[in-house]
């Protein structure tokens, strides 16, 4: 069972001075799932996805990656840039971070930075226009033409990435992170501000994102995204895990209830009860 | 989109007229007695060590007096040319005719450019002065393009650039005095070291941004210059190192003997042949720094730069190893500066750490940003434009500073992002559509 | 010992107005987050004012020194302020929305002016003045060397006290100080709540002044000299002493005052004189990468 699992985080603790942000975490995400992590605002999230992805060391904790050929690679231990290029773990981020002087082409050509860089010759084949590395040039614009098309951003493939719609600009940042060919997809509120028919793109996307292989763990506020696509679902609040399991059960559970509405939990079921 | 924003002017009445004018005639005395009192000791006495060694002074109060004047009429102008030209215009986007008709000029431009400077030395063969301008010139569109790959591309604030033109300057002039290597020879090993020193700034500030990256690039600059003035065994001191070799055309010398260049092609003598010489030489550099960079924006490494400077944390996250990419910035730049510096040296024939004051990064940092940080035409214009500017000041040594500092104050109420406000992408699908500067980061090192 | 301990008395003294200085970057840098790099020169302009006027009030036929001092004090103070004044109006506050780099280049553009300015307008060389303060005590004697603390050292360290007392009553007591502190803390939220951020910013960058030209009065006192190029390097010792007590720490300020002052001075008379700047640039160096809070400030935490 345990060789299902892609990430498998094992009593992750973040401390920030004096204040406990996570507390002994745990919880599995299943490999080519998609994995929701839900709880209101301040129950530590954020900073869980600072953890995996490498902008946070934990105070203590485990976080192990299995790569499909059964390699593991302790993500606490990596940080920094390590964790895109070895881990293979991309993120997408609360307040989109694209690189708004630069196109929406380029964005997705600095994605490929790594593939690139060992083609070029750590630069030198470029410069002097080695075939070699301009194949792997024009494999890595189709590759991003690809992704452009997928978006339906194609046509705008010239345009400043700050010039863009912010819901064009979400599914950009999307597919920024997928031309890293990512083996688990992080992604931090990508529904926060888009319209219900973007939300609904959004989910096509990210459930043919997932079809293809790619593990997905998500934040996200947008219930109606997280309980169409989600496969499982973890459920945080205060730092801590209060539920974990499938849609249909999380949204059920009436500590999960009582944690958004912030009531008690009997008040919560007692509403519930009433209320089929 | 064509929306170009005007402010409707406002029907001006009788009360609001006779307002106005109060308005500016209150701001413009306002204006004379800050002004007055702010120079009523600095201009109006003059000190000065007498002839015994005490302190004496005397009085300007007709200096004082004009300033006052000067800053009261210069305000009421002001003000009048604020109301008349109404608010500062916001980016207004061009209507596509003039769009069309820019970048073709744009296009045009660098060419154009390029053939000038070819036919400079020919065409002002018997003007030393011109063409010793235009040396003077090239050598500090290098320095900007130089400048450019760590300011411009990746964001990295440096304040002492010039420490990098001092390190190729003393190399060469060193090893060429020491062990009487050529030109040519040491020009690739003053580019090494200068990147070697690159490198070396750039290991200990990768954590550093925006102002403290700045102010610690100037210590190191600082510290550079009083090293080279005070390790007088090594560098000479104050006095500098002198007797350095000028070129030779690949090995001919150009004096007046029988082997010099002049005999060997069987025409008369004359100084100008080595200044020629030196001007096609920096020249040939300023070009090899602009096609690097220019190819280097497009391969992974520059894309690297640009992102790194628009955004350090999304970089990170992309797999981009932020420490090589800051730390290749610094060696690159560095190896143009050193480049710069061993050309500096043999055309001088004597250096001093005089040269490399931190008035010289300034004045570097000024071209770069002037030029629109990351734009190569830019940087080529902005250069000309100062160092053209400082060469019409050639009476009024004095006042040159203060022009400049006023200048680089007044740009960047103006104009902060430069005269060419754009960014060109490095690839593209269908149309090279420039980016307007408003949407690229200026980075935060 | 006792040549130490006049080297002790020595550094004191100099931090005393390196730390005066220091003030000023590390409020401003504080309020509107910008290295204000003109200030050192700002401590230069006030010393030339404190010159002048010292040279008026003699030329009248002025004897009384504690007089001489105090108006000499009040006029630097004021004029340096309206310095001070002046470049936030012209150089900085119209950039205060603009992207980053472009306050520091304007900065850097009215250094150079107000270096420039004092170069033409009283000429390069340097401008001594006969010891105004003269005498001492001597402290301690032994093997022949005397300790001694001169009276013009005595007027310094009390002045920089008395000075930083009322300061500390500013910052902490009045109702500037509190928009000052809420400026620092929020612009908006203070602006919001009705605070008149301009005038607080303009008052930040006032009162700086003034302490920097306290500093350039008594470094005329102290050395008996100016010159217009004394605001560069010791405008990048007082930033040193400002971020090495930690910036946006007023004691933190003063503190790194007394050490850098401390330092140099120490360094100076066990190892070189001439390497003396570039122990303090070393240490500006070493201290933003191993401890770039300070000793007295506060980490900050980046948010993702």
């Amino acid at each position: 069972m345990s060789s299902d699992f892609i990430l498998r985080v094992d009593g992750l603790t973040m401390r920030f001075g004096g204040v406990v942000a996570v507390n002994g975490l745990s919880f599995a995400a299943d490999r080519r799932k998609i994995t929701a992590l839900i709880g209101p605002n301040g129950a530590g999230k954020t900073t869980v996805f600072n953890c995996i992805t490498g902008f946070y060391k934990p105070t203590s904790g485990q976080l192990r990656l299995t790569h499909d050929d059964g390699r593991t690679i302790q993500l606490e231990r990596l940080n920094d840039f390590r964790i895109s290029k070895q881990a293979k773990v991309a993120r997408t981020f609360q307040n989109i971070r694209l690189f708004p002087g630069m196109t929406a082409l380029e964005n997705l050509m600095v994605a490929q930075h790594n593939a690139l860089m060992l083609a070029s010759g750590l630069t030198f084949l470029g410069l002097i226009g080695a075939p070699s590395y301009r194949a792997a040039e024009r494999q890595a614009i189709d590759q991003a033409k690809r992704w452009l098309d997928r978006i339906g951003l194609l046509e705008r493939a010239d345009d400043a990435a700050g010039n863009l719609a912010y819901g064009d600009q979400r599914r950009l940042e999307i597919a920024r992170a997928m031309c890293t060919e990512p083996a688990l997809l992080c992604l931090d509120e990508p529904a926060a501000g888009l319209n219900s028919r973007e939300s609904a793109g959004l989910s096509e996307l990210l459930l043919s994102i997932r079809d293809e292989g790619t593990s997905i763990l998500l934040i996200e506020h947008d219930m109606s995204v997280v309980m169409e696509i989600s496969d499982h679902i973890v459920v945080m609040d205060y730092g801590v895990k209060i539920a974990e399991g499938a849609p249909q059960a999380v949204r059920d559970d009436p500590k999960v209830v009582a944690a958004y509405l912030g009531a008690d939990e009997e008040e919560a079921a007692a509403v519930m009860e009433s209320n089929p | 989109m064509d929306s170009r924003v005007t402010v409707a002017a406002p029907e001006l009445t009788q009360a609001s007229r006779r307002e106005a004018i109060i308005f500016i005639l209150k701001k413009a005395v306002i204006s004379a007695l800050v002004a007055l009192l702010l120079f009523s000791l600095m201009i109006g006495i003059r000190t000065e060590a007498g002839p015994t060694g005490q302190l004496i002074y005397w009085t300007r109060f007709d200096d004082l007096a004009t300033i006052v004047a000067v800053v009261f009429v210069g305000s009421i102008v002001i003000e009048l040319l604020r109301q008349w030209w109404g608010p500062a215009p916001i980016a207004t986007a061009i209507p596509p005719s003039v769009q069309r008709a820019l970048g073709i000029a744009g296009k045009a431009l660098p060419p154009v450019l390029l053939i000038f400077a070819l036919l400079v030395p020919i065409v002002f063969y018997d003007q030393r002065y011109v063409i010793d301008t235009g040396i003077q010139v090239l050598t500090y569109v290098m320095l900007g393009w130089g400048l450019n790959v760590v300011v411009g591309l990746a964001g990295l604030l440096d304040l002492g650039y010039v420490a990098f033109y001092a390190v190729g300057s003393y190399s060469y002039a060193l090893l060429a005095t020491n062990f009487g290597l050529s030109f040519w020879v040491c020009l690739p090993l003053a580019g090494i070291l200068a990147a070697c020193w690159g490198v070396m700034l750039g290991f200990p500030v990768l954590r550093l941004r925006g102002d403290y990256l700045a102010i610690v690039t100037l210590a190191f600059g600082e510290i550079i210059r009083l090293v080279l003035v005070n390790w007088q065994s090594l560098t000479g001191g104050p006095n500098g190192v002198s007797g350095i070799p000028r070129p030779s055309f690949f090995g001919i010398p150009f004096t007046r003997d029988d082997d010099g260049f002049a005999a060997r092609l069987g025409i008369d003598f004359s100084p100008t042949h080595r200044i020629v010489f030196l001007f096609y030489v920096i020249l040939a550099l300023a070009l090899l720094t602009n096609w690097v960079t220019i190819r280097l924006r497009s391969l992974p490494i520059g894309r690297a730069w640009e992102a790194l400077r628009e955004d350090e944390v999304a970089s990170r996250a992309l797999g981009i190893n932020i420490t090589t990419t800051k730390l290749t910035a610094f060696a690159i730049g560095a190896m143009f500066g050193g480049f710069a510096g061993a050309f500096f040296a043999t055309r001088q024939g004597f250096i001093s750490p005089e040269s490399f004051t931190f008035q010289e990064s300034a004045l570097v940092l000024a071209i770069v940003v002037l030029g629109g940080m990351g734009s190569q035409l830019g940087v080529a214009l902005a250069a000309l434009t100062l160092i053209g500017g400082f060469e019409l000041f050639r009476g009024f040594d004095q006042y040159r500073m203060l022009v400049f500092g006023m200048a680089m104050v007044l740009l960047m109420i103006w104009r902060p992002r430069g005269l060419v406000g754009h960014r060109a992408p490095t690839v593209f699908l269908k149309q090279n559509t420039a980016i307007s500067s408003e949407l690229a980061r200026e980075g935060r090192g | 010992m006792d040549y130490f301990a006049q080297q002790l008395i020595n550094g004191i003294v100099l931090g005393s107005i390196y730390g005066l200085i220091a003030i000023g970057y590390t409020m401003v840098y504080g309020i509107v987050g910008m290295i204000n790099f003109a200030h050192g020169d700002i401590f230069m302009i006030g010393g030339f004012i404190a010159l002048i006027t010292f040279l008026i009030l003699v030329s009248f036929g002025l004897t009384a020194i504690p007089l001489i001092l105090l108006i000499v004090l009040l006029v630097s103070m004021a004029i340096t302020a309206l310095y001070g004044w002046t470049v936030e109006r012209i150089a900085y506050r119209p950039l205060r929305h603009s992207f980053r780099l472009a306050p520091m280049l304007s900065a850097i553009g009215m250094s150079f002016v107000l270096t420039n300015f004092s170069q033409i307008s009283q000429g390069a060389r340097v401008k001594p003045i006969p010891p105004v303060i003269t005498g001492g005590h001597s402290l301690l004697e032994s093997n022949g060397f005397v300790v001694r603390l001169s009276n013009a050292q005595i007027i310094v360290v009390l002045t920089t006290i008395v000075l930083l007392g009322l300061f500390t009553w500013l910052v902490s007591r009045t109702r500037l100080g509190r928009d000052m502190r809420a400026c620092e803390q929020d612009q908006t939220m203070a602006a919001l709540l009705g605070v008149d951020v301009d005038r607080t910013i303009s008052m930040t960058f006032v009162i700086g002044a003034a302490l920097a030209a306290v500093a350039g009065m008594m470094y005329l006192l102290y050395y008996g000299l100016v010159d217009f190029y004394m605001g560069f390097v010791a405008g990048i010792k007082a930033f040193t002493a400002a971020v090495l007590g930690g910036i946006g720490s007023l004691p933190g300020a003063m503190l790194g005052g007394l050490l850098i002052g401390l330092i140099e001075t120490m360094w100076s008379a066990y190892f070189s004189v001439e390497y003396k700047d570039v122990a303090a640039f070393s240490i500006l160096i070493v201290v933003l990468i191993f401890l770039p809070t300070g000793l007295l400030g506060r980490p900050e935490v980046e948010k993702v």
